[in-house]
C-alpha cells in the first residue's frame, strides 16, 4: 500500500499541488497561443492574402502542418496499439504518453485545414453536401472515425486510473476533481468480471486504432497522390506517409520521455532501457523511410520525364540544403546514434529524436511546396511572391501556436490525470518492470 | 477609378439592354421553366388582353399576356438549376490557331472586362512556350480546358464545381469552401483564388449568377467559364470576338461547326488538315480546348513581345525551353 502511494504520488507529480513553474510556463504558451489567434484573426479579417500563399503556390505551412500533426498522432496510435497487442513489458511507462500524443495532435491537425479554408463559415459543407469521390471526404470520414476510435481507446486506458484515484481518499484535491473521478471511473471497482470485460476491450480498440491510423494516413497521402502532379502523383506515397507518421511520432515520444523525466523526476519509472528500446524502433522505422524516400526519388530521378526532371532539378538548387537535411542528415544520423551502443546515452538518443522530427517536418515542407512551385505550365508571372512560396508571420505564428496548444493540453492533462498509467505499473511487480 | 466606372457602367448597360430585350429573348429560356409561374400568375385574374409572341427553347411559338411577363433579374435566380444542368444537346468546344496568336491580349482583357475581374486575375493566360531547345518558341493562349475527365471536379469535396450536359465545368461559388483542392488537383493551372475581396460594385439586389460567376467572392475560386452566359443567348465567347487576329474558333462539337466569328469551319476537317491535337493527352483528361500547332505563322513571335507594357513583357524574361 506504501508502495502504492508512492507510485501514484510520482505519476501525479501536478495533481495536488501547481508549481509557480508550471504557471509560468503555461503562460508562456499561452501567449504564443493569442499571437496565432490574433494571426488569424487578421486572415479572416483581410483574407488569405496576408498568408504566403498565391494562385500556384496554394497550400504552404497549413498542410504542412496538418500532415504533420497527423502524423504525429497515428503514429502514437500506431506505437501504443502495436506495443499494446504484443504485450511488451517496457511499453508501460511509455504507453500513457504515446496515447496522449495521439489524442492531442489528433484535435490540433484538423486546425490546420480549417486556416487553409477560404471560406471558413462553409466548413460544414462538408457534412451537408459531401461527394464521397473527393478523397476531402474520405479523410473527413477518416479523421472523424480515427478520433472516435482513439478517444474510446485513451478512455479505456483511463478507467482504471480514475477508480484508483477516486478511491484514494487521501487525495489533496478540489472537490470537482474527485466529482469527475467518480463519474469517470464508470463504478470500476477492479472486480474480475470488469477486468476482463475492460482488457478485451482494450484489446480489440489496440486493434482497431492500428487498421484506422493506417486507412487515415494513406488517405491523407492519396490527397496528394491521386492528383497528375509531378511528384505528388506516387503509387507508393500511401505507405510512406504511414511510416512517415511512425517514424515522427517515435521521435516525439522520445522527446516527451525526456521532458516529463526531467520536469517530474520520474527518473525510476523511465530509464535508459526506455529510450534505447524506443530508440531502436525509431532506427528501425527510420531505415524503413528512408528507403521508401530513397526509392521514390530514386525512380523520379533516374527516369527522363520531363516535369520530374525539372522538380528533381529545383529540389537539387532552390531546395539543397533543405533536402540535404531533410533526407539524409535527418534519416542517416538518428541511424548511426542508435546503431552504435556507444553513442546510446539518453541524450544522444533524444538529440537524434529532434533532428529525425525536424527533419521530417522539412520533409514534408518540401513534398508540398516545390512540386506546387513546377506547374505543368511554367509559371510566367513578375509577382515574387506568385513564382516563390515564403511564409508569412501570420503562417509562422499559427504554426507555433499549434505547438503551443499541444504544450497546454499536455499540461492540463497532467493536472487531472496521471501522465504514466498507475494501474499499469501496478499490474506487474515494479523491479520487474524496472530491470 | 475610370475602370471601375466603366465596368460599372458596362454593367448597368447590360442589365437595362436584358430589361429590355430580355423582356423577349430572355423569357424565351424561361418559358420552359416558369410554367408554374404562368399559371400562378393567371390566378390573379389580371389580364391586360393584350400578348406577345415568344419562342421557347425547344422552339414552339407560344402566346402569353403581357401581364404574365416578368423582369429579367428573376432570370438569373432560376438559372441557378439551370446553369447546372447546362443546354440541352450540345457540347461546346474550342480550337485555337496558335499560327495566329501574337500575343495582342485583347482576349485576356475582354475576359476581364466581361467577367469584372480585377487586373491580376486572368481567366485567359498566355504563355510564351518553347517545348525544346531544338524547337521554336510560340505564343500558346490557355483559357480552362473544360475537360471530359475533369480532375478539379473529381475532388471537389461539397460538389461545388460541376461538369455540364455541354461540357462545360462551372463553379458555384455560394457552395465553394476554399479548400483549393481543384487547383491543385487541374494540370492546366486553369484556376484562380479570390485571395482578397475582389471589391465589385454591383447593385445590391445582384444575383448570384455561376455562368459569369459575378459577383466574385472572396475567399473561392474562380476561372474561365466559357461565357456560358453568352452562349445561352446565342453569342459567342468574349475571348472569341475580342481577338483581332480570329485566333480562337468555337462551336458545338455535335454540330461538328466552329467559328471565329469571321470565318466558319467543320471542326473535323479542321482537326485533320491542321493537325489539331489537345496540350498533354497523355493526362487524360479529355480537355474541349484543341490547338492547331503553330507552322506557317501569320506573325514572327518575337512581334508578340512589342505592343506590350513593359510588365508583360518581364513576364516572359525567362521563358525558354523546358
Amino acid at each position: 500500500m506504501e508502495a502504492d502511494k508512492k507510485l501514484l504520488k510520482d505519476l501525479t507529480p501536478e495533481l495536488e499541488k501547481t508549481s509557480i513553474k508550471w504557471y509560468l510556463t503555461f503562460f508562456l504558451f499561452f501567449v504564443l497561443f493569442v499571437a496565432g489567434i490574433y494571426g488569424l484573426i487578421l486572415q479572416i479579417e483581410k483574407g488569405h492574402i496576408v498568408t504566403g500563399m498565391r494562385d500556384n503556390v496554394v497550400w504552404g505551412f497549413y498542410i504542412v502542418n496538418f500532415i504533420f500533426f497527423m502524423g504525429l498522432s497515428y503514429s502514437g496510435a500506431l506505437i501504443s496499439g502495436v506495443l499494446h497487442l504484443f504485450h511488451t513489458g517496457w511499453r508501460k511507462p511509455v504507453i500513457r504518453m504515446a496515447e496522449l500524443i495521439t489524442i492531442i495532435s489528433l484535435i490540433i491537425g484538423p486546425f490546420f485545414i480549417f486556416f487553409c479554408i477560404g471560406r471558413l463559415d462553409r466548413l460544414y459543407f462538408l457534412f451537408i453536401h459531401p461527394r464521397i469521390q473527393s478523397p476531402i471526404t474520405w479523410d473527413v470520414i477518416a479523421i472523424c472515425t480515427d478520433l472516435v476510435g482513439c478517444f474510446i481507446y485513451l478512455y479505456l486506458s483511463f478507467v482504471e486510473d480514475f477508480a484508483i484515484l477516486r478511491d484514494y481518499a487521501d487525495l489533496n484535491v478540489a472537490p470537482w476533481k474527485k466529482k469527475l473521478y467518480r463519474i469517470l471511473s464508470l463504478g470500476y471497482t477492479g472486480t474480475d468480471i470488469q477486468k476482463k470485460l475492460l482488457s478485451r476491450a482494450r484489446m480489440i480498440m489496440a486493434a482497431m486504432v492500428i487498421a484506422i491510423a493506417i486507412i487515415v494516413y494513406s488517405v491523407l497521402a492519396w490527397i496528394f497522390g491521386v492528383t497528375l502532379q509531378p511528384g505528388w502523383h506516387s503509387t507508393i506515397f500511401g505507405p510512406y506517409f504511414v511510416i512517415a507518421a511512425v517514424f515522427s511520432g517515435t521521435g516525439l515520444l522520445i522527446i516527451l520521455m525526456w521532458i516529463f523525466r526531467k520536469i517530474y523526476h520520474l527518473e525510476e519509472y523511465i530509464t535508459k532501457r526506455h529510450f534505447v528500446n524506443v530508440g531502436v524502433l525509431l532506427m528501425i522505422i527510420a531505415a524503413f523511410y528512408g528507403y521508401f524516400t530513397f526509392s521514390d526519388y530514386l525512380t523520379k530521378w533516374y527516369g527522363s520525364i520531363k516535369m520530374d526532371s525539372i522538380l528533381i532539378d529545383k529540389l537539387f538548387s532552390d531546395y539543397y540544403s533543405l533536402f540535404i537535411f531533410a533526407n539524409y542528415i535527418g534519416i542517416l544520423l538518428p541511424c548511426i546514434i542508435i546503431a552504435f551502443p556507444r553513442f546510446r546515452s539518453i541524450r544522444n538518443i533524444t538529440i537524434a529524436a529532434i533532428i529525425a522530427i525536424l527533419a521530417l517536418w522539412v520533409n514534408r515542407y518540401i513534398i508540398v511546396i516545390p512540386t506546387l512551385e513546377t506547374p505543368f505550365l511554367p509559371i510566367q508571372d513578375t509577382r515574387p511572391d506568385w513564382i516563390k512560396y515564403t511564409p508569412t508571420w501570420i503562417e509562422w505564428a499559427l504554426t507555433v501556436a499549434g505547438v503551443s496548444v499541444f504544450a497546454m493540453l499536455f499540461m492540463l492533462v497532467s493536472k487531472i490525470a496521471p501522465i504514466i498509467s498507475i494501474s499499469e505499473m501496478q499490474e506487474k511487480d515494479k523491479s520487474e518492470i524496472l530491470k | 477609378m475610370n475602370n471601375s466606372e466603366n465596368k460599372a457602367q458596362g454593367k448597368s448597360s447590360r442589365r437595362n439592354f436584358l430589361r429590355k430585350v430580355g423582356i423577349g429573348v430572355g423569357a424565351i429560356s424561361v418559358t420552359g421553366l416558369t410554367g408554374a409561374a404562368f399559371k400562378n400568375n393567371s390566378k390573379n385574374g389580371l389580364k391586360s388582353g393584350e400578348t406577345v409572341r415568344l419562342l421557347t427553347t425547344d422552339g414552339k411559338l407560344v402566346e402569353v399576356d403581357k401581364s404574365d411577363l416578368r423582369p429579367v433579374k428573376e432570370i438569373v435566380a432560376e438559372l441557378k438549376e439551370e446553369a447546372r444542368a447546362g443546354l440541352p444537346n450540345r457540347k461546346f468546344g474550342m480550337v485555337i490557331d496558335l499560327s495566329k496568336c501574337k500575343n495582342a491580349r485583347k482576349c485576356v482583357e475582354a475576359c476581364q472586362e466581361g467577367h469584372m475581374l480585377p487586373r491580376d486575375h486572368e481567366w485567359m493566360k498566355i504563355y510564351l512556350l518553347q517545348d525544346d531547345r531544338q524547337t521554336a518558341p510560340y505564343w500558346f493562349p490557355k483559357p480552362c480546358f473544360h475537360c471530359d475527365k475533369p480532375m478539379c471536379v473529381s475532388v471537389c469535396p461539397v460538389g461545388a464545381t460541376y461538369k455540364r450536359a455541354d461540357g462545360i465545368v462551372l463553379i458555384d461559388n455560394q457552395r465553394c469552401i476554399g479548400c483549393k483542392f481543384c487547383m491543385t488537383g487541374c494540370p492546366y493551372s486553369a484556376r484562380v483564388f479570390n485571395w482578397k475581396d475582389p471589391e465589385i460594385k454591383l447593385p445590391p439586389d445582384h444575383a448570384y449568377d455561376p455562368e459569369t460567376n459575378i459577383p466574385a467572392v472572396e475567399g473561392t475560386v474562380g476561372k474561365c467559364v466559357f461565357c456560358a452566359d453568352n452562349l445561352r443567348k446565342g453569342l459567342l465567347p468574349r475571348c472569341v470576338t475580342a481577338c483581332p487576329m480570329g485566333t480562337i474558333y468555337f462551336g458545338d462539337l455535335l454540330e461538328d461547326t466552329v467559328t471565329n466569328g469571321n470565318e466558319t469551319v467543320r471542326f473535323s476537317k479542321l482537326m485533320e488538315e491542321r493537325a489539331g491535337y489537345r496540350y498533354r493527352e497523355e493526362l487524360g483528361t479529355l480537355p474541349s480546348v484543341f490547338y492547331l500547332p503553330p507552322v506557317e505563322r501569320m506573325f514572327p513571335v518575337e512581334s508578340g513581345l512589342e505592343d506590350v507594357d513593359e510588365k508583360i513583357r518581364d513576364r516572359y524574361k525567362n521563358a525558354g525551353p523546358r
